[in-house]
């Protein structure tokens, strides 16, 4: 709180709109209910009152991507999940951030080699802000994988538009609609 | 009252069997006297003895082990399938094991309190044409578990089980090709576009 220190003057707070805008956001970042494997275990841990990532603003897991800022991907993701993984981020409202947390979600994990189910790395599906190693990642990583998506928002300017925009791959994993013949 | 210790009652009835009193070489004996040559082999000596049946008349024989009097195995406790090939030209000598597959029963009787092995010998290959999956009959109606293990087995090993009331993939996409536990499966490159490897 470096930055508000001191401008406190008979309840009047000077600042600037774009670090105002900018805490608001960072302070709010709903992530979703959402899990696929181990990795989601400890992802409750991190939400639990050990860890507490209400402490920055991250608590409120939303059981809707319509609500949710910031989908966690924690656990494998198969390539029968990858078409829905896709949607449920093509569902989120922008602005939106994906953490990959966990050996699978980064590349493939200990199914690199041998997995022929699954997808090697989720961001072959969904663009990736930050990645988060680790197998389960404790929940410290998951929180300093927060406060790097916290520093993202930070670094955001309101005059120069968005500062950085990830490419969204373009292959999504949908099956093709079967071709519906009438007669 | 206090203190005074009463002898406790015997803790099962006379007619209870803790232990199975029904050996595998009866069990065989049965099957054979039942079904002659469909019994095709019989390891009384593994950790967990088994029956070998040809795949022809197995769903009867199933319905046999279900309902005789003296067997009564009400119970499918797994269904597997297993690939026996071996890929590395290397090791292929040591291997000891002609290429199949085995379906393997798992039967447990709550009556008579015993288990049972019985495994069925497919080849890899519906008349040695690659890509044509084996027979082998569903006893979906005779151990309702069997219905999603059967499945299972026909989605990872592909085994066609006749009879099946819905033989779909359970596991794997419904466009999925192949049978991914097949010790032969080739991974595939690419999946709606996403790379496998």
């Amino acid at each position: 709180m470096t930055w508000i220190e001191g401008r406190f003057e008979e309840n009047v707070i000077t600042t600037s709109l774009e670090q105002a805008i900018n805490w608001a956001k960072q302070s709010s970042i709903w992530p979703m209910t959402f899990g696929l494997a181990c990795c989601a275990i400890e992802m409750m841990a991190t939400g639990a009152s050990r860890y507490d990532i209400d402490r920055f603003g991250a608590g409120a897991f939303r059981a809707t991507p319509r609500q949710a800022d910031l989908m966690i991907v924690a656990g494998t993701v198969t390539f029968k999940m990858a078409s829905r993984v896709r949607r449920l981020w093509e569902q989120m409202p922008d602005p939106k951030y994906v953490i990959a947390m966990g050996a699978c979600t980064v590349g493939g994990g200990p199914y690199f080699k041998y997995g022929y189910h699954v997808v090697k790395g989720v961001d072959l599906v969904v663009p990736v802000d930050v990645y988060v190693p680790g197998c389960p990642p404790r929940p410290e990583a998951l929180l300093e994988g927060l406060m790097r998506i916290q520093d993202k928002i930070k670094a955001q300017r309101i005059t120069k538009g968005n500062a950085s925009q990830l490419p969204v791959p373009h292959h999504s994993g949908y099956v093709q609609e079967p071709e519906i013949v009438t007669v | 009252m206090a203190g005074a210790r009463r002898r406790r009652a015997a803790p099962f009835p006379d007619s209870f069997r803790p232990f199975s009193t029904v050996t595998i070489n009866e069990i065989h004996s049965r099957l054979v006297q039942q079904f002659g040559d469909q019994i095709t082999g019989l390891n009384a000596t593994a950790t967990d003895p088994w029956i070998e049946v040809a795949p022809a008349r197995w769903d009867e024989v199933a319905l046999y082990l279900r309902d005789d009097e003296a067997l009564r195995f009400d119970s499918l406790t797994n269904l597997t399938g297993v690939d026996y090939l071996e890929t590395d030209p290397k090791k292929a000598p040591k291997f000891g094991h002609e290429p199949h597959l085995e379906v393997v029963f798992h039967l447990y009787s709550f009556v008579h309190r015993c288990r049972l092995v019985v495994k069925v010998k497919l080849p890899r290959w519906k008349n040695d044409v690659p890509g044509e999956i084996p027979d082998c009959p569903s006893v979906a109606h005779i151990w309702s578990i069997a219905d999603w293990h059967e499945r299972e087995a026909y989605d990872l090993v592909g085994i066609n089980f006749t009879g099946h009331p819905n033989l779909v993939r359970i596991l794997c996409v419904e466009d999925w090709v192949g049978h991914p536990l097949r010790k032969d499966y080739e991974f595939p490159l690419e999946y709606h576009g996403i790379r496998g490897k």
